[in-house]
């Protein structure tokens, strides 16, 4: 079910690193939209900001070094890029959660998994001491944790890496958020534990309606589970579309290179398409387009100007001057 | 093209023992890391593993390798027993059986010049003097596409993908038969990938090289490989040409894997097959077929006997009762 309103928009958002050796342009710039109940899928290589444009939504950006210099964040239609760390907090957790890579790193080792699940629930609601528990319960039963009573009181020792992933989800799942964003959550789980996982995240949403934003280099978990897709490189998001829309009628050449140079189970091809070069070091952007100097179809204009975002048919957007 | 055998593994297993007790340490179990399994690789083709975390696909690669001792079983090269090698043989052999590991930031000394790592395999087992030396070394680094000065550098000088290079530039130095490559290019980015993966099939073409390649993403297993072995916790349970072993899959388990596989567009939709349940822990392995807690279609025999690796059509080889 996706609505029409929007309940995230992120608009021209710049998240800098100062290091001693120059400017990092880590989040250059980026603006979309979320819809209630929509899945976003944000695609990048490593190093490309997406997992920093999710940090600066939430406003946890590593500091000292990082630092949201400019644009809005506006959930509902609210700054949260003006709002106090206190406004903050209650927001963190409540209304906008997050799901991250390593479950081993996002749990505590010494706390048992139903304290860990109880203290959002705690903090961000006014619950008895019982319903606490009955609420944690609930989460685990949602995540499908099979007898959660006795679950409640183990360490995440005791869990498997998938159980350990369901245990993250039902901690950000327990206050209700309204959008939950999820960043590479399943590059440390196996393949099958993998796929359970994206089938419960989907389960789960059309359970109760959340919005998410998922994270990923990974074209196959955007086919499975993302409505809307965003590509990022270097810093700037260059092509955004909707999922199907994107993978028949990709417009920028790195969506399509990105595409081509995956091995598919599908079909046979003798060589990959492959992407010369390196992706470029973020302090020092060539001007113009970032990508002009690995792309094949460059022209003169490419390595001079940036190419504006262009509306290339309804709703698919791409920065590049291939469009005009 | 006539397949001749270049590495038979039979009946290999690795048990690693469990002790207990700090000072008079106690056997108390062990942990069956890889259990009798056999498969041959024939000469010029990538053989592929696939499995999930703790199947035993790295364990096996090692044990090839000879980095653990073989619990029982045999290895033959080329027909020869290796543990019956005589010593020149046996240096032989490991000289032709090199590796690439997953990470090429921990595999590549930090302290050594990239001249120096790509070396080091020709100056350990080949007789050639300090300019026969460079000039090996340099012709290395043009088969793998690395610049003319990288032999004066340092491995952090390089990315990621360019490290990786450097490695398979190392395992392809002393001119080996069989590269073991373990997870190439899962700790790489995405635009590398498919670098690196045309580069080994390139070295591949030129040399007659053999592959055991290991991984988890089974595209990648399926685009290198000719034919693919499919293990679940120290056994391996289905082998086949890889065209064969994906469009017909038949042991369960490779059934439940092969639908998990991420989708290349939006429009194909698998039913997945949800496995109940954990992999259960090697140091308790069920009885009988060792994947029969997890099976969606589990017979009374399933839990009792272990079944065979039987060959159910020209070289496609299963372990399963159902079959």
């Amino acid at each position: 079910m996706i609505s029409n309103d929007n309940i995230l928009v992120v608009q021209d958002l710049k998240t800098y690193f100062y290091t001693s050796r120059g400017v990092v342009k880590a989040v250059d710039g980026v603006s979309f939209e979320l819809k209630k109940g929509e899945t976003l899928g944000l695609v990048g290589e490593s190093g490309c900001g997406k997992s920093i444009t999710c940090f600066s939504i939430i406003r946890l950006v590593p500091p000292p070094a990082g630092h949201i210099v400019g644009g809005k964040v506006l959930l509902h239609g609210e700054d949260l890029l003006i709002k106090s760390e206190k406004e903050m907090t209650r927001i963190r957790g409540s209304r906008i959660t997050m799901i991250l890579q390593d479950p081993m790193m996002s749990l505590n080792p010494l706390f048992t998994i139903g304290e860990q699940i109880a203290e959002p629930i705690r903090y961000h609601q006014k619950l008895g001491k019982l319903e606490v528990w009955e609420k944690v319960k609930e989460m685990l039963r949602l995540v499908h944790i099979p007898s959660p009573e006795v679950r409640m009181g183990e360490y995440p020792h005791q869990m498997s890496g998938g159980m350990r992933q369901r245990i993250s989800g039902a901690m950000t799942l327990s206050c209700q958020p309204e959008i939950l964003i999820a960043d590479e959550p399943t590059t440390a789980l196996d393949v099958t534990i993998q796929a359970q996982f994206l089938s419960l995240l989907k389960e789960i949403q059309q359970k109760v309606n959340l919005s998410m934003i998922v994270v990923t280099h990974d074209f196959g978990i955007v086919a499975r589970i993302c409505d809307r897709v965003a590509v990022m490189y270097a810093g700037k998001i260059v092509e955004s579309a909707e999922t199907r829309e994107l993978f028949n009628n990709p417009a920028h050449p790195y969506t399509v290179a990105l595409l081509n140079s995956l091995p598919k189970m599908e079909e046979k091809v003798d060589k990959l398409y492959s992407i010369e070069g390196q992706p470029p070091e973020l302090h020092a952007l060539p001007p113009g387009c970032s990508f002009a100097p690995r792309c094949p179809q460059v022209k003169e204009i490419c390595l001079r100007d940036f190419p504006s975002q262009k509306e290339i048919t309804l709703d698919h957007y791409a920065s590049c001057w291939l469009h005009g | 093209m006539v397949s001749e055998i270049l590495l038979e593994v039979r009946d290999l297993t690795k048990h690693f023992p469990v002790t207990k007790g700090l000072i008079f340490p106690k056997r108390i179990g062990a942990v069956m890391a890889v259990d009798g399994i056999s498969f041959t690789i024939n000469k010029g083709e990538t053989f592929g593993l696939v499995g999930e975390s703790g199947c035993g696909k790295t364990t096996t690669a090692r044990l090839i390798l000879l980095l653990e001792e073989i619990t029982s079983g045999t290895l033959l090269f080329e027909g020869t027993d290796v543990s019956q090698m005589s010593k020149p043989a046996f240096e032989r052999y490991r000289a032709s059986v090199q590796a690439v590991f997953q990470d090429p930031y921990s595999s590549l000394s930090p302290r050594m010049k990239v001249g120096k790592i790509i070396a080091e395999p020709i100056v350990i087992n080949d007789d050639l003097n300090p300019k026969e030396i460079r000039e090996r070394v340099a012709s290395l680094l043009d088969v793998v596409g690395l610049r003319k000065d990288a032999p004066v550098l340092y491995p952090h000088e390089f990315s990621g993908g360019q490290r990786q290079r450097i490695a398979i530039a190392r395992a392809l130095a002393p001119d080996p038969g069989l590269i073991i490559l373990d997870e190439p290019v899962s700790a790489l980015d995405v635009s590398i990938r498919a670098q690196i993966m045309n580069l080994l099939r390139d070295i591949q073409k030129k040399t007659h090289t053999t592959f055991l390649l290991i991984a988890h993403d089974l595209a990648v297993v399926k685009h290198m490989s000719n034919r693919i072995g499919v293990m679940y916790l120290g056994k391996l349970v289905e082998v086949a040409e890889s065209e064969e072993l994906c469009s017909h899959p038949v042991h369960p388990y490779t059934q439940a894997l092969l639908s998990a596989a991420l989708p290349s567009h939006p429009d194909i939709v698998r039913e997945l097959i949800i496995l109940p349940g954990d992999v259960p822990s090697p140091l308790n392995p069920p009885s009988g077929c060792r994947f029969h807690t997890r099976c969606f279609k589990p017979t009374a025999i399933c839990s009792q006997q272990i079944p065979p690796l039987k060959e159910i059509t020209s070289g496609h080889l299963v372990a399963c009762h159902i079959n």
